[in-house]
């Protein structure tokens, strides 16, 4: 008699049967026994040896590969510091606010795809962190975050520099630690790691109590992980995976829904095979901007409020979603219930609570991509062989139109002023596809994403779920840190600039010649435009007084050289080339460049908030002409 | 709306009952009742929730549940095949005018009297929520003075256990 009932079936897949343990090893052992390299890094094996928290924190770092680390130390950390000084393994680079360490660290993992990881001190220093944080939460990027905490005595006595973070931070984390005892270092921070680089990945908290860095201990490594409640369906139902196949062949409009997650699951080959075998269109969200080539004939655009006409109308007249490592994000899908009315939806995620969660899946596929597509290649691929396979003609004579006939473009403005989207677009064409780009949000970010071509996964670098202003810079320091040997773009607006440019020290005094991109309209352009379109013109509180004609405030240039970083300016079409070569040619310091551009060119094509995607917008009031598509 | 009981084994660890309370906070469920005990195993607590809550959105926060790390699993127990019990504990008004009455109230429903003073009485009974409500509107003419309840309790009937297999997949 069955005593209880599963909430559903999909429910399962969350805390999946795994093979029963041997006898010996019955209880809470058996997770640990079962998964003996949980333990990230080499696991060498180091005999119990004493030592104090603080020096075992470091060392367990070692231990678990990690060579960077982005900090700023004070009060409650401070233990921990001494030890770091003298460790040669770990690079440890002091920013100059604790946000900006935890950006860093998103950009390192953005790049390297290995857990980035950031400290600060209690209090001020650990909600300093919390932005960066929320939005490694909803990016879903690897992250740990190492945070002091007052002596265990005194939590809950409102101490000096004492603020609650495992609190504040627990909705904003996959999972969080309060360490008040030296002995339990070494297993919360492999835990951590772990915690933070499987699965869906995200960030994770460990605060450790001033106390516990300050007591002795006896460390010996690898550790002993102990997550009975923690586990990961990588491997996709192969009987979802066949149903997945099926619905493809029987599929007219078929569109790949590509997210993020394919980029973190580091799947873009796999991609690719599948892409081209069935050679229906892709469209790349912009989390998952280069995992497909935009070059690929197969590749139709961005989604979303602001994407490419094609790739909006491939999602609204397709019969079949398949959903990869996407998550139905309102950006994408505009007013849910009209998003793509007519089609079926396979939703592959290795999140089951991202199944369904916004628009029910036909056939939900739990489990990583990077092992659920090439099933679904090789069922196809045989599914092919005996039925044939599908051919799209009148679908893609459909797409085509629109790719051709609305291409992402712009218009020059008419204040005679650079338009932004041909810098941002020179930028891109002059570096090339091996070169990073980091956005931060607003206008610049949406242009980034539409007038550079992506050719690879891991270039291109934003804040794309929680929409953090002062993204850029600090991502572009660490992923120039995560990758020395390319070309790191920080493509940044006026606004998000000066919310973040303080790490520009940083990036000098540690020999991290980053390259900004100021894409300058003097004002918070994002909220101007919709200011235009939705407020009749009335532009409350977004003048920021940093652009042509105006004081100034502050000047980019100056500032950069302020800072020691090389300061350029550019404020004419003629010009553009030539300084972008300017700052490509530096390479010995950070270079900031002031790119004075027009502040009415407006971000298109545009889905109003709050209406269908079939109200897409290619210009103000201009819809695109269906008609022939019937 | 329906009600619906959640059985949740997670790790004794502090701040476990924060982070699952917090997931039906922000999706602005009502928890009717909550229970948190110890169980058979060392080091495992289980969470007994009933909510009223539509079935899809429970089943979001089922997912959600499931994803915290502490939380070790979760299963609906479904009236039909399991044993709910409330706990109650009532200080009624009884003097020597009305004590008999009230025992005698009290008896009818297996309760027991577990406090007497000069002029109250406290009642402890056990038992299906429906049943304690019958309890309640008995003895409300008397004057209820102080009520404490607790959350519900509930357990799958048959021989199998949810820890059992939880920990052996685990």
């Amino acid at each position: 008699m069955s005593k209880g009932s599963p909430i559903s079936p999909s429910l399962m897949a969350a805390k999946p049967a795994a093979p029963v343990a041997p006898a010996h090893t019955q209880g809470r052992d058996a997770a640990a026994a079962a998964t003996p390299s949980a333990v990230q890094g080499p696991n060498k094996v180091v005999p119990p040896t004493e030592m104090l928290g603080s020096a075992a924190i470091v060392r367990s770092l070692e231990e678990l590969g990690v060579d960077d680390i982005f900090g700023l130390p004070g009060g409650a950390i401070l233990p921990t510091y001494d030890p770091l000084m003298a460790s040669t393994r770990l690079r440890h680079i002091l920013v100059r606010h604790e946000q900006g360490a935890g950006h860093a660290a998103q950009g390192y993992a953005m790049v390297t795809g290995r857990a980035g990881v950031c400290i600060a001190t209690s209090g001020p220093g650990a909600t300093n962190l919390v932005t960066a944080i929320a939005d490694a939460h909803m990016d879903s990027v690897p992250m740990v975050a190492i945070t002091g905490q007052v002596a265990s005595a005194v939590i809950g006595s409102d101490a000096f520099q004492e603020a609650d973070i495992v609190g504040i931070t627990m909705p904003i984390t996959k999972h969080s630690y309060l360490v008040t005892k030296a002995a339990d270092i070494p297993r919360v921070l492999a835990e951590a790691f772990h915690i933070a680089t499987t699965g869906r990945p995200g960030p994770v908290l460990v605060d450790i109590a001033k106390d516990a860095q300050q007591s002795k201990m006896m460390f010996s490594w690898p550790p002993k992980i102990d997550l009975p409640g923690y586990r990961t369906v990588v491997r996709g139902h192969s009987k979802q995976v066949r149903e997945a196949a099926r619905l493809i062949g029987a599929a007219q409009r078929p569109v790949f829904y590509v997210g993020g997650g394919v980029v973190k699951a580091h799947a873009a080959k796999e991609l690719r095979e599948l892409a081209e075998l069935v050679g229906a269109p892709v469209v790349t969200t912009l989390m998952a901007r280069g995992v497909f080539p935009d070059s690929h004939d197969l590749h139709v655009g961005m989604p979303g409020m602001h994407g490419a006409v094609s790739a909006v109308t491939a999602l609204q007249q397709s019969d079949l979603l398949i959903t990869l490592g996407a998550r139905f994000d309102d950006r994408v899908t505009g007013v849910l219930s009209t998003f793509a009315p007519g089609a079926k939806v396979i939703h592959a995620d290795i999140d089951p609570a991202e199944i369904s969660k916004n628009r029910t899946a036909d056939v939900p596929i739990v489990g990583s991509v990077k092992e659920i597509i090439p099933e679904l290649t090789s069922a196809l691929r045989e599914q092919f062989s005996s039925a044939g396979a599908p051919e799209y003609t009148a679908w893609w004579s459909v797409l085509n139109r629109l790719r051709e006939t609305y291409p992402i473009g712009f218009t020059q403005p008419e204040d005679g002023l650079s338009a932004p989207q041909h810098v941002i677009k020179r930028i891109g064409e002059m570096t090339g596809p091996e070169g990073v780009y980091a956005a931060g949000v607003g206008q610049h970010q949406m242009w980034a994403a539409q007038f550079i071509k992506y050719e690879r996964p891991h270039a291109w670098l934003n804040s794309g779920g929680l929409g953090t202003m002062g993204y850029a810079v600090p991502a572009a320091m660490g992923a120039k840190v995560g990758n020395p040997d390319r070309v790191v773009w920080a493509i940044d607006g006026d606004g998000c600039f000066q919310m973040t440019n303080q790490e520009l020290a940083t990036c000098v005094i540690n020999n991290i010649p980053i390259k900004v991109a100021v894409i300058n309209n003097s004002s918070l352009g994002m909220v101007r435009q919709w200011q235009t379109l939705f407020y009749e013109g009335r532009y409350s509180h977004t003048d920021l007084n940093t652009g042509h004609n105006t004081v100034r405030v502050p000047d980019f240039v100056k500032l950069a050289d302020a800072y020691g970083c090389a300061g350029l300016r550019c404020e004419r079409d003629e010009d553009i080339d030539a300084t972008i070569q300017q700052a490509l040619d530096i390479n010995d310091r950070p270079v900031v460049v002031d790119f004075v551009v027009s502040r009415d060119s407006m971000v298109w094509p545009m889905v109003p908030s709050g209406v269908s995607n079939d109200l897409i917008q290619i210009a103000r009031n201009m819809t695109p002409e269906w008609e022939q598509e019937d | 709306m329906a009600r619906h009981t959640l059985s949740v084994l997670v790790e004794d660890v502090p701040g476990v009952l924060t982070r699952v309370a917090s997931l039906f906070a922000r999706r602005a469920f009502n928890i009717n009742s909550l229970a948190v005990g110890p169980t058979e195993i060392r080091g495992m607590s289980r969470i007994t929730v009933v909510v009223e809550a539509e079935g899809d959105l429970l089943e979001q926060v089922t997912k959600q549940l499931n994803k915290l790390i502490n939380v070790i699993k979760i299963v609906e127990l479904v009236p039909e095949s399991s044993v709910q019990r409330d706990h109650i504990l009532v200080k009624v008004r009884a003097d020597a005018a009305t004590r008999l009455q009230v025992t005698q109230a009290a008896d009818l429903f297996r309760a027991s009297v577990v406090d007497v003073s000069t002029d109250s009485l406290i009642i402890e009974a056990t038992g299906t929520a429906e049943k304690l409500s019958a309890l309640l509107s008995v003895l409300e003419p008397f004057g209820v003075r102080e009520i404490v309840q607790s959350g519900t309790l509930a357990i799958g009937r048959g021989a199998k256990s949810m820890s059992d297999r939880a920990l052996r997949s685990a």
